[in-house]
């Protein structure tokens, strides 16, 4: 066993990350040990992550220990780029004894400067470029291998890296060694990937003094919602999708999304689900030290013209349905809330979809059953088919008895079969699955099952299985 | 041409729909009150099932499922409105999924239906209590499997109190479940029943042998054979099906029975029928 992190007071007594558990245990006598937990890890730096969305939409990880900011634009919000630097400093020291930071023009610079230079506050734009021709070739994190050649050439720091000529640096140690070096010296344009990419609209309210009360949280979100609505009629569109954040003041981040089924923007409407979905939250909000930032986010919008009523009214009772499915959906939660969608398919598994209720406004009409027939599909459709025991003619005679679930049902009435083949035009010869042959079937007591024998006798299998698909009403 | 012929159905019903609407208010159905049309039904309800209430509907045996949620579909149609239909995830695996072409079947546009798939039976009824509070939900049907102690007396008073107040009709449909006392207004006990035989012998119109367990304020008892007629949406009288059990088709009296209208004479049980 190796230490993977050590705190402060470790480091202080010589143990390094690294070193065999047992060396350590030799220094010193009660060493406090925990497992490493890689997975812990990664959701506290989601969660610092969360935390620093205050200073930028812009937030990207980079594991196990790094985040990236992208700053652009966001600094003369917090007067300047040093404030900002300095801000998130004082905001993450809460959480950690060791935080470093760097500003660079590149996240790579950024990196560069964080790991090996830290501290260093650039007066001018022209130092950091000074400041990075002296940090050791290791701030181009690439492979040991090519650090170890590097430094055996004599190459030790990035400045003498940058002197030389590329070409004869990308033959000699490879073409991704001149990448890193133009990336971090600025040469090359690099981005970084940010978590969540920006929403459409945006609203954010800051209080100077934290609030502690969910009510009030909850009223300022209201005034965030009016702001939404504002923006939302000036442009002529709805949100589908509405977020809002409580940050928190210790770091924590809570989040309250509702979605609807078809655009929206009145804020009345929309607290009443944010109401809905706050009462639904299985771990309710809890505002402890109190809320110092609330933000409203729309990521999805779309067009929201007002509408025509129709005279039949029919457009009315779509909006009741949409209403009512938006407030079933913040309840209890969006997948649990579904509604069918017919597929244009003879596969009888595959002919209907259950789809997210929100994401569907306005399922197809369905075909009308042919008037004067009985039922021609099942009621309850069992996925997979359930196995039964047949007695039947062979080699494609109706069944006449079967057993299923340990009981004996004698055939009295059936109609089929009902050939159903397998898409052969979607596969290889032969790939395409078995034909099935499907019988209604009514049994001595009168119930209905839909039973299929899977595959053709002979042809296709030398003895077909059966199975009950479904059972009718 | 097909379209043509669909669209005509299409109107058709509505139309049936309409001059349905208008016999019930002509003839005096109460407001409060759907009519099944079936007269010794609506006789032993005193005028139909009355809305805004908890009913309550056991499967006989748990292969009767298809049947019970096929009469629960039914009773959803009678009773009109948003339909919401609520599961156990367990029930999916068990029973089958519900089948949106089978619901069609009945008469039932999927696409009026919404379906709330919970993880347990807990879970589905706090989902019914929801639901049951939105006054702009027609009927809630809450389809629970064995007994859950979680729907206990207690349960099912807050659930019939709940559809009072915002005048949601509520189906319990229970399946693999024994009957209980509990507080709904009706409760029935389905089981399914020989249908009337289509030509060549094929299984006909869903019938369900249906009984009337108990309800509240009026005497309970009463079983009647039901066949549910699709075009017209109502319950019907089952015709009796001649040696129905003994099998095969010799058993058939066909020539006794009176047809109803829009079938065809059955002639002989031989032969092949036409189907789709």
């Amino acid at each position: 066993m190796r230490i993977a992190a050590t705190c402060a007071e470790a480091r202080a007594q010589g143990l390094v990350p690294g070193m065999m558990l047992a060396d350590a245990r030799a220094q010193i006598g009660h060493l406090n040990v925990e497992l490493h937990d890689p997975l812990a890890d990664l959701k506290w730096l989601e969660r610092l992550a969360d935390h620093c969305d205050r200073f930028t939409p812009l937030v990207a990880t980079d594991p196990p220990d790094m985040l990236v900011l992208d700053i652009t634009g966001c600094t003369h919000l917090f007067g300047g780029e040093s404030a900002l630097v300095a801000a998130a400093e004082d905001s993450l020291a809460r959480f950690s004894d060791h935080v470093r930071s760097g500003c660079g023009d590149t996240p790579e610079a950024a990196q560069a400067l964080a790991r090996f230079a830290p501290g260093v506050t650039l007066a001018r734009p022209e130092d950091g470029d000074v400041v990075l021709r002296r940090l050791p070739v290791a701030a181009l994190r690439i492979e040991e291998e090519t650090e170890t050649a590097l430094i055996r050439a004599g190459l030790k720091t990035i400045g003498d890296l940058a002197m030389r000529p590329s070409a004869p640096l990308a033959a000699r140690f490879g073409e991704e060694l001149v990448e890193r070096l133009d990336r971090l010296l600025g040469s090359a344009d690099s981005r970084i990937t940010p978590r969540r990419s920006p929403p459409a609209l945006r609203f954010e309210m800051r209080f100077a003094e934290p609030i502690a009360r969910t009510e009030a949280a909850m009223a300022a979100l209201a005034e965030l919602a009016g702001q939404a609505a504002e923006a939302l009629e000036q442009r002529g569109m709805g949100g589908r999708h509405f977020a809002a954040r409580f940050y928190r003041s210790d770091g924590r981040t809570f989040d309250l999304a509702v979605e609807s089924s078809l655009p929206m923007r009145d804020p009345e409407v929309l607290m009443r689900l944010l109401h809905e979905r706050l009462d639904a939250l299985s771990d309710p909000i809890d505002p402890g030290f109190g809320f110092d930032m609330i933000r409203l986010i729309v990521p999805r919008i779309e067009p929201l013209t007002p509408a025509q009523l129709q005279l039949e009214g029919g457009a009315v009772s779509e909006e009741a349905m949409a209403a009512l499915i938006d407030r079933l959906s913040s309840r209890l939660g969006r997948g649990a809330i579904r509604r069918f969608q017919p597929r244009d398919t003879h596969i009888p598994e595959q002919a209907a979809l259950t789809l997210p209720a929100v994401d569907l406004p306005a399922p197809e009409p369905w075909e009308a059953p042919q008037p004067g027939e009985p039922p021609t599909r099942p009621i309850h459709l069992f996925d997979p088919p359930q196995p039964i025991e047949v007695i039947a003619e062979v080699p494609d005679g109706p069944p006449h008895r079967f057993r299923w679930k340990r009981q004996q049902h004698h055939v009295v009435r059936f109609e089929g079969p009902e050939r159903i083949s397998a898409p052969w035009w979607k596969h290889a010869p032969g790939r395409s699955g078995l034909t099935r042959d499907y019988y209604r079937i009514e049994d001595a007591r009168g119930r209905r099952f839909w039973i299929f024998r899977h595959g053709l006798y002979d042809s296709e299998r030398p003895d077909p299985r059966w199975y009950v698909h479904g059972l009718f009403a | 041409m097909s379209r043509c012929h669909d669209s005509l159905e299409s109107l058709k019903a509505r139309i049936a729909g309409l001059e349905r609407a208008c016999a019930g208010e002509s003839s005096g159905e109460p407001a409060g009150l759907a009519r099944t049309g079936h007269a010794g039904i609506d006789a032993a309800l005193g005028g139909g099932l009355m809305r805004a209430r908890l009913h309550e509907i056991f499967a006989f045996e748990a292969d009767d499922a298809g049947c019970a949620t096929g009469f629960a579909a039914a009773l959803a149609l009678r009773l009109g409105g948003t339909l919401v239909w609520l599961r156990e995830g367990e029930a999916e695996k068990r029973g089958g999924q519900l089948h949106a072409p089978g619901l069609a079947e009945i008469g039932l546009a999927p696409s009026q239906v919404i379906l709330g798939t919970l993880p347990d039976a807990l879970a589905v009824l706090r989902a019914a209590a929801d639901v049951t509070r939105c006054g702009d939900v027609g009927v809630a049907v809450v389809e629970l499997w064995r007994d859950p102690r979680a729907f206990d007396l207690t349960a099912s008073r807050r659930l019939a109190l709940a559809a009072e107040a915002s005048g949601v009709t509520v189906i319990a449909l229970r399946i693999a479940a024994t009957p209980a006392p509990s507080a709904a207004q009706t409760r029935w006990q389905v089981a399914a029943a020989p249908s009337l035989p289509m030509e060549a012998n094929a299984p006909g119109y869903p019938a369900w042998a249906i009984e009337l367990l108990r309800q509240r304020g009026r005497p309970a008892g009463g079983a009647w054979r039901v066949e549910w007629n699709r075009e017209q949406a109502c319950l019907a009288e089952a015709l009796p099906v001649g040696g129905a059990g003994t099998g095969g088709a010799a058993a058939l009296s066909g020539a006794v029975l009176p047809l109803s209208a829009g079938r065809p004479a059955r002639a002989a049980a031989l032969g092949f029928r036409r189907a789709g």
